[in-house]
């Protein structure tokens, strides 16, 4: 009897345990931005909402999370373009030297971030390119692409071929096919692709501090300011990067729920 | 997500009815072209880069050092006798805050999976939080347990208290700290591709384990674990590789310190700081080989060809 109700309630209890350890560091990221810190944000020093109403304040916070989001968004467009492009050809058109592409594609995956930060260093070091926001952006296209692929890929793979033959028995021409009905069609798969390019470009910070040169990145600002104390403001961006993050996830899962539930319906 | 590129069948390559359209194979160079010409010279030059920098000679003659294309191998020697403990430990903590990761990750990842299988909801709720930490930046979530554990904190001050720690004893700068923060920080890269494995479990292959007088034990490790290697060995890889490259973490401004100095910390220092290109390059060579070693003996021992 006492083995049974061990084994009913000790996973519960143990997921539980296991969500805490993983919030703890969000947790206490979120009550220090509310602290009302002097030099570093260390101690706890009392409660002011100052931190969120003048984000800026800190020197320098808002200009690198500028940077970031710029980056992130210049990289997220041309990976998403070069990644959905490679997807379509994979899944439809055969092709010699297919695993060879594949391989090609997978390598950058398994590939320490070390080894990718370092060896596009020490390929712009001896080209003599000069390090700033154009080596970043050249960086995050290069790491984002197959993680692109590969999202876009499956999204292609469970499309119907049928409807684009229908649209090509309609004389639609290989244009109109395309943007009338393939893309809709990818665009939630695309946009999946483009959220986790984003993501990963504007979290980087291995690749990204080889190839930086002087221009400050969120994360750069926060390895540096790390020596000095991180100002409570620091706390405030990465919080609201949180929420926003969380909201679009939520807003994803209960939208695709009710669609389930809708088709559910139908049948 | 990540661990899709990882888990086996999200291709689908076996049902494409593809439109034999003509000039077929000049549509699909077009398309393939702009992005594999990118990852050829933006992923594989610097790659090829990365080992004739390795290869390079110095030249001390006029006063500060210049590096010349050079064909000296010594420069691996040099590094393996100068960084050994370094690169021992990348490897050593990889290993550990792997096995750590696999351990946490498991039970959690089979809750969600198998016992919340009939709550879609709630199972997708728990995904969220699982991969919540990613949401906050990866900086900012090693920094905040930097704060929890630091010298002051009301943690270390107890297990000072109770005996656990000396007085003069502290947990950030040592190992424990570095593997602790390796560990957490990649937990959700082996817990989502063990999910998605487990969620596919079918229930009744543990009924028939039941069935026929098999003890709880026997039946996870005869009929659950085996089931699930395609997840663990895609975690496993997912978390060993990046752990191994990395240099926040036991970097002496985040969770560790000269004692704890992993592979990457010694590129880091070598290429940015003291623009040892040759040095830093050797490292950066050492871990690829091994890695790729690592990863083509693993794949091929526990039988997941299809990942590739």
């Amino acid at each position: 009897m006492k083995n049974f109700s061990l084994g009913k309630y000790a996973l519960p209890v143990y997921a539980v345990l296991a969500f805490t350890y993983l919030l703890i560091p969000i947790a206490y990221t979120f009550v220090f931005s509310f602290n009302d810190y002097r030099r570093s944000n260390i101690a706890w020093r009392g409660f002011t909402l100052d931190n969120w109403a003048s984000v800026c304040e800190a020197q320098g916070v808002c200009e690198a999370f500028g940077t970031s989001v710029t980056i992130g968004v210049i990289s997220t467009l041309i990976a998403t373009v070069l990644g959905t492009m490679i997807a379509i050809a994979l899944v439809r058109y055969r092709f010699k030297f297919r695993s060879a592409v594949s391989l090609l594609l997978f390598l950058p995956m398994a590939t320490p971030e070390l080894v990718l930060g370092a060896g596009l260093a020490a390929q712009f070091f001896n080209v003599g390119a000069e390090m700033g926001f154009g080596t970043i952006v050249i960086a995050h296209v290069m790491f984002c692409l197959s993680f692109v692929v590969v999202t876009v890929k499956a999204r292609v793979a469970s499309l119907d071929p049928a409807l684009e033959e229908a649209g090509r028995d309609l004389y639609a021409s290989p244009a109109q096919v395309f943007w009338k009905i393939t893309f809709p069609l990818l665009l939630p798969g695309i946009m999946a692709a483009a959220l986790l390019a984003f993501a990963l470009s504007f979290d980087d910070f291995i690749i990204t501090y080889f190839n930086s040169g002087p221009t400050e990145t969120f994360p750069k600002y926060v390895y540096t300011a790390a020596a000095k104390g991180l100002p409570g403001e620091a706390n405030v961006i990465g919080m609201s990067v949180f929420f926003l993050a969380i909201a679009i996830v939520v807003t994803v899962q209960v939208r695709s729920s009710r669609k389930a539930k809708r088709l559910a319906k139908i049948k | 997500m990540a661990f899709a590129a990882f888990s086996h069948g999200g291709g689908g390559s076996k049902k494409t009815a593809a439109p034999a359209s003509k000039g077929s194979g000049k549509v699909a160079l077009l398309l393939l072209l702009p992005g594999l010409l990118y990852l050829a010279v933006f992923f594989i030059a610097p790659l090829f880069s990365l080992i004739a920098t390795s290869l390079q000679t110095m030249d001390i003659s006029s006063g500060f050092p210049i590096y010349n294309y050079g064909f000296q191998v010594s420069n691996y020697v040099d590094v393996v006798s100068q960084y050994g403990p370094q690169i021992f430990r990348s490897f050593f903590y990889a290993l550990l805050a792997t096995i750590s990761a696999l351990v946490i990750s498991y039970p959690l990842a089979y809750f969600i999976g198998v016992k919340a299988r009939r709550w879609p909801l709630l199972q997708g709720l728990m995904l969220t939080l699982v991969i919540a930490p990613f949401f906050i930046s990866f900086l900012l979530r090693t920094f905040a347990w930097k704060q929890i554990f630091s010298n002051e904190s009301w943690i270390v001050t107890s297990l000072q208290q109770i005996g656990l720690l000396s007085p003069d004893q502290y947990l950030v700068g040592t190992p424990f700290m570095v593997i602790f923060g390796l560990t957490y920080n990649f937990i959700p890269f082996m817990t989502l591709p063990l999910y998605t494995t487990l969620e596919r479990l079918d229930i009744r292959y543990l009924e028939a384990g039941a069935d026929l007088y098999a003890s709880p034990r026997k039946t996870f490790m005869k009929v659950t674990l085996p089931l699930s290697m395609p997840g663990i060995v895609s975690g496993t890889l997912l978390t060993f590789i990046p752990i191994a490259g990395d240099y926040v973490n036991a970097s002496g401004l985040f969770l560790g310190s000269t004692e704890t100095s992993m592979l990457g910390n010694v590129v880091e220092s070598k290429f940015l700081k003291s623009y040892e290109y040759p040095t830093a390059s050797a490292l950066s060579v050492i871990l690829m080989g091994a890695i790729l070693l690592l990863v083509t003996l693993y794949v091929r021992k526990s039988g997941t060809d299809d990942l590739l």
